[in-house]
């Protein structure tokens, strides 16, 4: 079905930069004016398997993928058969001159065919053969009226420093544009732009490691994890800009300790992984638990049990996130829905996870983290920054007391290295001054200054927007998610206002402590939605609520939801 | 005021078993930072679990008791995170080369500013009395009732082969010793490793203080050569009638810290929080 956006996806196979170079085209049009949302689909291999990019523009903000396609770019002719069947009427397809492709091919849909002589220029170009996705980026530009400049200028941008990478890649822009152009291609929907506010175009991944960094975290170690890994690339390639240590440990395990031993000595610090990596963390998530140690992990969900679909998406760790590790103790699960939200929430990680010296899990999924967005550009002034009860001297009375039996459970905090301090942490159950004890009396009394944390915590949550609501203001239909299904379920409300079907979404945000108040969005019909098998926030909320729902859709393909599945749910539920 | 052995200790009863060579360790430990003029609020000891891990209760500095197995990424991020600080590792032959042997020869060959003092006593002795990585082939236990199959590990070849840049043996009967050897690996600029030969009073009755007295003997007595990494080798391998003790290898090589660039000046943990960002914002622009 056709929409208020442009769907352009490239495929082909793993290795040809496709990525790359649905990024770049995403970038253009936000330069453009446009707001964009990009996601890649590919198996776990590095060479062959079909890989596809695809990049939604739109005047308007765009929240996920969809499964209709206006313009193929088709790196090889694969492509053209897998993706046929997605392309809207009258939509268009670039594809290398030398693949031959079939007679009457999409005859019934009206699509059009546009050859490009990929291969050739390349080689007339004399560069690798990988170029191709460059001349075919040239070529889609030209083919929805884009201006060649800008692509060019974030060719240079992205090559920078490296010329003579800049320059073959430029031309190949420029050689994709200008045969499109000569040859009279044109495709019908051409898009207007909008305003240019300074918008960013950036992955989940990003905006939390960008989050992260702007609230002064120093430390980063983890093990390379799909759909994490992004996280530790971007820290990596930019601890020197942002005055970090960055690790990539033997092991999750290590990754866990070595966030633990910073954020003793008193850096911010953070590691990242996906389920099977916090299967091995949950041992020092209750170390850190224990000794009280502030400790900040981004979780990012894929299909499991076990290896699973080590590229897709799911949001099967939620219970895992809130009960995983041994004894009982305070954490907060936080779960944004997209890269704003990414951004503010990892920042406020940091906050949480120092003022209540607690494990902050920030729970997102691939869909999330591996997608590109677009969003206003964050001010970097409005990030807080609350260390909390932090001491750097004591006058007593007696000596420091790491664990002090203060009345809101949280005992003033100091770094190794402070004069006149000296700061022990403990795995054991432990007195006020840190030695351990498994006297009866000190351990209940242990116990509950820790559990003390919690009305405080939840007080803290509350003001962080737990539940966030959006669409109709009196509706027919609640949708209720959480994560990245955020973005599908907004784009659902979009079509079923133009059903006439008014809805709303609520995202719940925070899944641990659970936020008060759901209850009155409860009402009528709801329908809930998660990339699970078993609705594990339906169980967080029959447990807090004592609501039960009616209408699921659920999904564990590993692909996100598609907005019109949510429509469609909707209509079931409301006929 | 100079520091005191009395200023060292916590209070804390003991609870390790008299005779234990725990206690030499202890004591050891508290004369290398007397004498080496160490300020206790500069000293971070972690300890992991097991009978040395009570170490942390009775030593007086900064101390984290992390679990088991996992003393040193948690040493090495204390020590990255502030490398004003000196950084004691404290492991049990369980800790170091069972449950934590993944992350030894990493830490090693990192080189991260550190001393990993592993108590090997060559038994489980706080979960009464299993075989441990270290007891040797043919070692009867609760769990090894016909003798351990396993061939025992050896801490200086693994040391060696994983890149340590300071590798010791020193034994609990000869504090004095212990002392020097821990005074040098404290001081070593990178990982050290010193493996304690430690008698179990308890648990382990075949490798006893008698054991150990009859056997070793000292490697700076027959001038042993510590930059000579294949003559370092074959003394590991000895394990007989005779048992080297002393500094078996040194090696100056960079050390972790000064791979990173946060790392050039102040430590990370006086750095402020804020930076300018704005560069780095502007590549999503």
């Amino acid at each position: 079905m056709k929409d208020d956006t442009v769907s352009i996806v490239i495929g082909g196979e793993a290795g040809q930069g496709i990525s790359r170079s649905g990024e770049l085209l995403g970038k253009a049009l936000m330069r453009c004016g446009f707001h964009c949302y990009g996601a890649m689909d590919y198996p776990s291999l590095i060479r062959g398997g079909h890989n596809f990019y695809q990049l939604r523009a739109s005047a308007r903000p765009v929240y996920s993928q969809t499964p209709n396609v206006d313009v193929l770019v088709a790196l090889n002719k694969e492509s053209v058969t897998l993706h046929l069947g997605e392309m809207n009427v009258g939509g268009g397809v670039i594809h290398d001159e030398r693949d031959k492709l079939e007679e009457g091919l999409g005859k019934d849909k009206d699509i059009k065919f546009y050859p490009v002589p990929l291969t050739d220029i390349v080689k007339e170009l004399g560069g690798p053969d990988i170029m191709r996705n460059t001349v075919a980026l040239g070529a889609a530009a030209a083919l929805i009226s884009l201006d060649a400049g800008v692509l060019k200028q974030i060719v240079a941008e992205t090559f920078e420093g490296r010329e003579k990478i800049i320059k073959m890649n430029e031309d190949a822009v420029q050689k994709g544009h200008e045969y499109v152009a000569e040859h009279g291609y044109r495709f019908g929907c051409c898009l207007e732009p909008g305003e240019r506010p300074s918008r960013l175009w950036l992955t989940g991944n990003e905006a939390v490691a960008f989050g992260a960094m702007a609230a002064g975290c120093r430390f980063y170690s983890a093990y390379p994890m799909t759909p994490a890994s992004g996280l530790l690339h971007y820290f990596a390639s930019h601890d020197e800009a942002g005055g970090m240590a960055v690790i990539q440990t033997e092991s999750e395990i290590a990754a866990a300790m070595m966030a633990i031993g910073a954020s003793y000595s008193g850096v911010r610090s953070m590691t990242g992984t996906s389920g099977g990596g916090f299967s091995l963390m949950t041992e020092s998530l209750s170390l850190a638990a224990m000794s009280e140690t502030p400790l900040v992990v981004m979780l990012g969900q894929r299909p499991g049990p076990s290896t699973g679909l080590a590229t897709y998406s799911a949001q099967g760790d939620l219970l895992f996130a809130v009960y995983g590790a041994h004894g009982e103790f305070q954490r907060i699960v936080v779960a944004p829905g997209d890269a704003e939200e990414c951004f503010h929430l990892a920042a406020e990680a940091f906050n949480l996870a120092e003022r209540f010296q607690i494990p902050v899990i920030l729970l997102t999924d691939k869909t999330l983290v591996e997608s590109n967005q677009t969003m206003d550009a964050f001010d970097l002034s409005k990030v807080r920054i609350d260390r909390g009860k932090l001491v750097e001297t004591w006058t007593g009375p007696g000596e420091y007391m790491r664990y002090r039996d203060d009345e809101d459970g949280v005992s003033p905090r100091a770094f190794p290295g402070t004069e006149g301090i000296l700061v022990p942490a403990n795995s054991n159950e432990h007195l006020e001054n840190g030695l351990s004890t498994s006297k009866s009396e000190a351990v209940t009394r242990m116990v509950d200054k820790r559990f003390r944390k919690a009305g405080h915590i939840r007080e803290a949550v509350e003001g962080l927007q737990p539940i966030r609501v959006y669409g109709d203001k009196r509706p027919k239909v609640t949708l209720v998610g959480w994560g990245g299904t955020k973005g599908p379920a907004l784009e659902a409300l979009r079509l079923l206002k133009a059903e006439g079907v008014k809805a709303r979404f609520v995202q719940v945000v925070f899944m641990e402590p659970f936020p008060d108040g759901l209850e009155k969005y409860l009402k009528d019909t709801c329908v809930l939605v998660e990339d699970n098998r078993s609705a594990q926030l339906g169980t967080l909320i029959r447990l807090n609520t004592g609501y039960s729902f009616k209408h699921v859709g659920l999904r564990y393909d590993g692909r996100p939801f598609n907005p019109g599945e949510i429509r469609d749910r909707v209509m079931e539920a409301i006929a | 005021m100079s520091l005191t052995m009395k200023d060292l200790d916590t209070g804390a009863p003991n609870t390790w078993c008299p005779g234990c060579g725990n206690f030499s360790i202890l004591m050891t430990v508290k004369q290398a930072i007397i004498q080496l003029g160490l300020k206790p609020s500069q000293v971070v000891a972690v300890s992991g679990i097991g009978c040395h891990g009570k170490t942390t209760d009775y030593l007086k500095v900064n101390t984290f008791h992390v679990i088991h197995g996992r003393v040193l990424p948690a040493a090495t991020a204390i020590r990255l995170a502030n490398h004003g600080l000196t950084v004691l590792g404290f492991a049990g032959d369980g800790d170091a080369f069972n449950i934590g042997m993944g992350h030894f020869p990493h830490a090693a060959r990192r080189n991260v500013d550190m001393t990993y003092i592993v108590h090997d006593n060559l038994i489980y002795g706080l979960t009464t009395g299993q075989v441990s990585p270290t007891s040797k082939q043919g070692f009867v236990t609760k769990t090894s009732p016909r003798g351990s199959p396993e061939p025992g590990v050896n801490p200086l070849t693994q040391s060696l082969t994983g890149n340590a840049t300071f590798v010791a043996r020193t034994f609990a009967g000869e504090p004095k010793h212990m002392t020097e050897v821990l005074k040098r690996a404290i001081q070593h600029r990178g990982f050290a490793v010193v493996d304690v030969l430690q008698p179990c009073v308890t648990f382990n009755r075949v490798n006893t203080y008698e054991f150990y007295k009859q056997r070793v003997y000292k490697l700076e007595d027959e001038g042993h050569d510590e930059g000579d990494f294949t003559a370092a080798y074959k003394r590991a391998l000895e394990w007989g009638d005779r048992i080297p003790i002393g500094v078996f290898y040194v090696e100056d090589r960079p050390t972790y810290e000064e791979s990173f660039p946060a790392l050039s000046g102040e430590p990370l943990v006086g750095q402020p929080l804020r930076r300018d960002l704005s560069r780095l914002l502007a590549e999503f622009m």
